[in-house]
């Protein structure tokens, strides 16, 4: 019989190994793996490889790595990545602006086993890689399509690198026409913290709008900020609230004006695909974020692909080399003298470019629109379903409707209770969910929790997230010291983190705590 | 009609689960659930993407066709190397890395998720421990970017605007670091010097090292080995005179040296940086990458860093053991614009693999395959070396990778490369476009996964090549 999940709450433990640390499993002596050793005609014609090492470069001291034998070091981390949820395990909605999607396993043994993609060697022949250039150049025209743009670098291993390299071409677009007095980037405060940083980065001054009443800046602050110094305004849309802005080509317009550049940071594009595109919308760069949008696992932070596309003006400017076909046979351009260069070694991370392009061809045109339907229909009714649980709030426009995700605040409940967010957040944990993604900073909204149900998610998947927060909301009222002690079923308490920004007390590897613990600042961990 | 197609990776495409849903947010039809999306701004049409192939048994099929025509590095030897050698990877590392748990997961904190810090941790110190530096972060997007956030480190630690880089630094590196010290306004960018390196030897030219360092100069990098695969013997003076010129002294190095080469801190490095490729990290056509930075113990250098950082600390539970992200307030998510450069999504899935190999190998295991790396190297060389009309072009000591010169061969190094894909052969990198001072020289690179029956085929092949035989 189905489960009711409003009267029958998973009982979940994760796993807790207690778990020593590599350094304290070593016995001298043992080793993990025996490595080639040089054949036997080698070493008769040149001897020992080492005798070649100059002295002030021959290593002193071997390196104080662990001896351990092969089944106890995969002993070892097996039993650390079951002390790890991670989305094969548990509806990952927890994680708003991640767009947590299930990426398909055919993928997966296909990128880890096939030898014409695991050992293949980026700077081979190209009539020997013409399957990875095919690759490339036909999911560029696939996210061309889907976007609207012109030309897709994926260099960029993750989102933030490639409003990096979207910065870096709005550089070199402003200085190819000497164009130097542009020295702003613009962008709004629910926008990813990269919007800010990268543009940063690359050297602009960075200018942030903050929000009006309906969750968005005002047309009217956009246009008092625009200048002619402004390079570029640096966006997401739907920000990390979920809503919309109705009026992004008025901004676009506005921004093109002044003779500024266009970025759309499209990280939140799940909602979007095959409804709207930026090319409607009017901008000149756009990034997608390969790795949510176009499955690939998170990885617990990558690898992943940010994939920068631009209208054909800036192709130009794009990062070496570029994927090409001449009708016959694909081949590598590295003649593009505006170009900006690098930003990634080789040609970034192929192994997400090809779960992307077979996430997109099983797809198909309808699959995509029918994912992004999904992603925002899951998002609504789990709003909706949210709203009613005791103690949340939802800033900003009241009755609108959003698209994949919703940044929502405990505020009331933390009135009421003394309890926020994290201590919510921390409590959801002992139910098998994955701690949830609360706000980038600053925390504009307070007590804020941010929940993406993207469409891997079932209905029941998001009933079940509901009843968990319906549940731990009542706890909050009724049985404090649940909360206070909370987690309980996880690997670890509550960690005690306000002493972590003193020298002394920071170690980051097992010989920085060994100076610490011998300076007398840190205990020993056993 | 044609029946709407349940999609097996989106369960809410159940037309009766889906109009259910509908109802219960008051939408009459999908489209409503967009009305706050403007018609004007409504992609009316249908997007044209090739003909789906929707069942998994296809599309598996699909792909192994499109990736068959690649040749890979197990049917042809490899001479290839330049930043992506081949290496073996131990069955450990991807049972390990393809685990679900570890693979799906993301960013969320260390409760439900304790292990991922812990591997992350283990992975700092391991590193730690062959770098001998005590500081470590979480890894960037490539080595490459590894050099160019260190060059910007420096220049926060002590003010200064000018690096010296090695005119033979690995050129993707180079124009890498080059759009990245590059800004907006031209007096905040970091001015590159390149310093020559000895014709003869392949090394850093020390005099002019000597003649190019001024109080201006923030930072001297070196890699070592070097691009062209020679070792920097020179690298405890070269680190002595940075530092007494009061520069940051960054040292570039390949981690599967340091099983055998001195760890960089132990001459004078204050930066360790360098690519994880080749400790436990596939080819993937250049997939495979991921950079370290790591630095001595001084707050000066642990405020510089623009990554995330794994701590250790305790829980309110007495005895038990709690890690977790520390010092997130350098970065651009806890301060925007004003963090140190940008971070984000990178490479941590690869700390487990490279923690795994580490683990492994031990010292013995990175001494052994660093002795095995260098004599494969050294025989190659010598055997390409007995060829008439090649010669190889340095005479300092190399690690695994060595410039083989073409120069008297007649031949240009893409034509020789052209002729050993016949014998199945992928000859070394061609340098002569990166640098012309060398004319036609290519770089071969050996490890312990070349054999023996590989370096003769080349060398037959090459034999035959040159002599017009192929």
């Amino acid at each position: 019989m189905k489960r009711d999940y409003t009267t029958h709450l998973r009982q979940f433990h994760e796993a807790k190994w207690d778990e020593e640390i590599i350094f304290d499993l070593s016995v001298p002596g043992q080793r993990g793996i025996l490595v080639p050793s040089p054949a036997e005609g080698v070493v008769a014609e040149v001897g020992n490889g080492v005798d070649a090492l100059p002295e002030t470069m021959r290593r002193k001291k071997a390196p104080a790595l662990p001896e351990v034998h092969q089944t106890r070091v995969n002993r070892h981390y097996m039993r650390l990545t079951q002390e790890i949820l991670g989305m094969d395990v548990t509806p990952d909605i927890s994680q708003g602006t991640c767009t947590m999607k299930y990426s398909p396993k055919v993928q997966e043994h296909l990128v880890a086993q096939n030898p014409n993609l695991v050992d293949v060697h980026p700077l081979q022949d190209e009539s020997t890689i013409q399957g990875i250039l095919e690759v490339y150049k036909k999911t560029e025209e696939m996210v061309n399509e889907i976007s609207g743009m012109d030309a897709f670098c994926f260099h960029a291993g993750g989102g933030a690198a490639a409003c990096y390299e979207g910065a870096c071409v709005v550089r070199a677009y402003h200085e190819s026409r000497g164009d130097t007095q542009r020295d702003e980037i613009i962008t709004t405060i629910f926008s990813h913290p990269c919007d800010a940083g990268a543009p940063a980065t690359a050297g602009y001054k960075v200018i942030t709008l903050m929000p009006d009443e309906n969750g968005i800046p005002s047309l009217e602050a956009l246009k008092a900020a625009l200048s002619p110094k402004t390079a570029a305004i640096f966006v997401t849309n739907p920000e990390d609230t979920g809503i919309f802005n109705p009026r992004i080509k008025e901004y676009v317009d506005a921004a093109h004006e002044v003779g500024a550049l266009c970025y759309y940071d499209q990280a939140n594009v799940n909602g979007m695909m095959g409804i709207t595109r930026a090319k409607e919308a009017g901008f000149d760069l756009i990034h997608y974020n390969l790795h949510k949008t176009f499955s690939s696992p998170h990885g617990g932070m990558g690898p992943g692909c940010g994939a920068l596309g631009v209208r054909e003006f800036l192709k130009p400017f794009l990062p070496v080399p570029r994927v090409e076909y001449d009708g016959r046979r694909y081949y590598l351009d590295y003649d593009c003298p505006q170009s900006i260069g690098k930003v990634r070694s080789f040609m970034g991370n192929v192994h997400v470019v090809v779960r992307a392009y077979m996430w997109i061809m099983q797809m198909g045109a309808e699959g995509l629109k029918e994912a992004a339907i999904c992603s925002v229909l899951n998002n609504q009714y789990l709003m909706k379903k949210i709203s009613e649980i005791r103690g949340v709030k939802i800033y900003y426009a009241p009755g609108k409707r959003r698209l994949e995700q919703c940044r929502y605040s405990w505020e009331p409940l933390k009135e009421e209770t003394g309890f926020g967010t994290m201590d919510v957040s921390k409590r959801i944990v002992d139910f098998g969910l994955e701690h949830y993604w609360q706000s980038h900073h600053p925390h504009i909204v307070p007590e804020p929790f941010t929940l993406e149900p993207t469409e891997s998610n079932s209905k029941d998947d998001l009933d079940e997230y509901v009843a968990i927060l319906k549940e731990v909301s009542r706890e909050c009222y009724e049985e404090p010291e649940l909360i206070r002690q909370a987690p309980h079923n996880a690997p670890i308490h509550n960690i005690l983190v306000d002493e972590i920004n003193d020298f002394d007390k920071i170690a980051v590897t097992w010989r920085q705590l060994q100076k610490r613990i011998a300076k007398g600042t840190m205990k020993e961990i056993k | 009609m044609t029946k709407k197609t349940v999609f097996p990776y989106i369960p809410n495409s159940v037309p009766e689960i889906q109009r259910e849903m509908l109802d219960y947010v008051g939408a009459k039809d999908v489209m409503d659930l967009y009305e706050e999306i403007p018609e004007s701004l409504r992609f009316t049409g249908n997007l044209q993407l090739p003909e789906p192939i929707r069942d998994e048994a296809g599309i598996k099929r699909h792909m192994e066709r499109i990736l068959s025509k690649n040749v890979n590095c197990n049917d042809y030897d490899n001479f290839k190397g330049a930043g992506c050698a081949q290496h073996y990877v131990p069955a450990v590392c991807d049972e390990i890395a393809s685990r679900g748990e570890l693979l799906t997961c993301y960013g969320a904190e260390t409760w439900a998720d304790h292990g991922k810090y812990q591997i992350f941790f283990e992975y700092q110190s391991l590193m730690a421990e062959l770098l001998e530096m005590d500081f470590l972060t979480v890894p960037c997007h490539c080595g490459g970017q590894a050099a160019a956030t260190a060059l910007c480190m420096a220049n926060r630690i002590n003010g200064r605007k000018k690096v010296l880089l090695p005119r033979n630094m690995t050129p993707q590196n180079l124009q890498l670091v080059e759009n990245y010290l590059h800004s907006v306004h031209s007096e905040n960018a970091l001015e590159i010097v390149l310093v020559n390196y000895d014709p003869v030897t392949g090394q850093i030219d020390l005099s002019d090292l000597k003649t190019k360092l001024d109080p201006d100069v923030s930072a001297v990098l070196i890699e070592n080995p070097n691009y062209l695969g020679i070792i920097e013997s020179n690298g405890g003076e070269i680190g002595r005179l940075a530092r007494e010129n009061g520069s940051e002294f960054i040292v570039y190095a390949d981690p599967i040296s340091l099983g055998v080469m001195e760890a960089p801190a132990n001459y004078g490095a204050t930066i360790g940086v360098g690519d994880l490729h080749s400790v436990g990290l596939h080819l993937h056509c250049g997939g495979g990458q991921a950079g370290y930075i790591a630095s001595l113990d001084e707050m000066k250098y642990i405020q510089e860093f623009k990554e995330l950082v794994d701590g250790v600390t305790d829980t309110v539970v007495p005895g038990e053991v709690g890690y977790t992200v520390v010092l997130i307030e350098r970065t651009h998510y806890a301060l925007r614009e004003k963090g140190k450069e940008f971070t984000g999504t990178q490479n941590n899935l690869w700390m487990a693999p490279v923690a795994v190999y580490l683990s492994l190998m031990g010292p013995q295991g990175m001494e052994e395959v660093g002795n095995t790396i260098m004599t494969n190297s050294q025989y190659a060389a010598k055997k390409l070396a007995t060829i008439p009309g090649i010669r190889i072009r340095f005479t300092a000591p190399f690690f695994k990778e060595f410039v083989v010169d073409f120069n008297q061969t007649g031949k240009t190094v893409a034509q020789i490369n052209q002729a050993l894909l016949s014998y199945e052969i992928f000859g070394g990198v061609d340098l002569s476009q990166d640098f012309p001072e060398l004319g036609q020289c290519a770089l071969y690179c050996a490890t312990e996964l070349t054999t023996k029956g590989a370096m003769d085929r080349l060398a037959i092949a090459l034999e035959e090549i040159l002599a017009g035989r192929e």
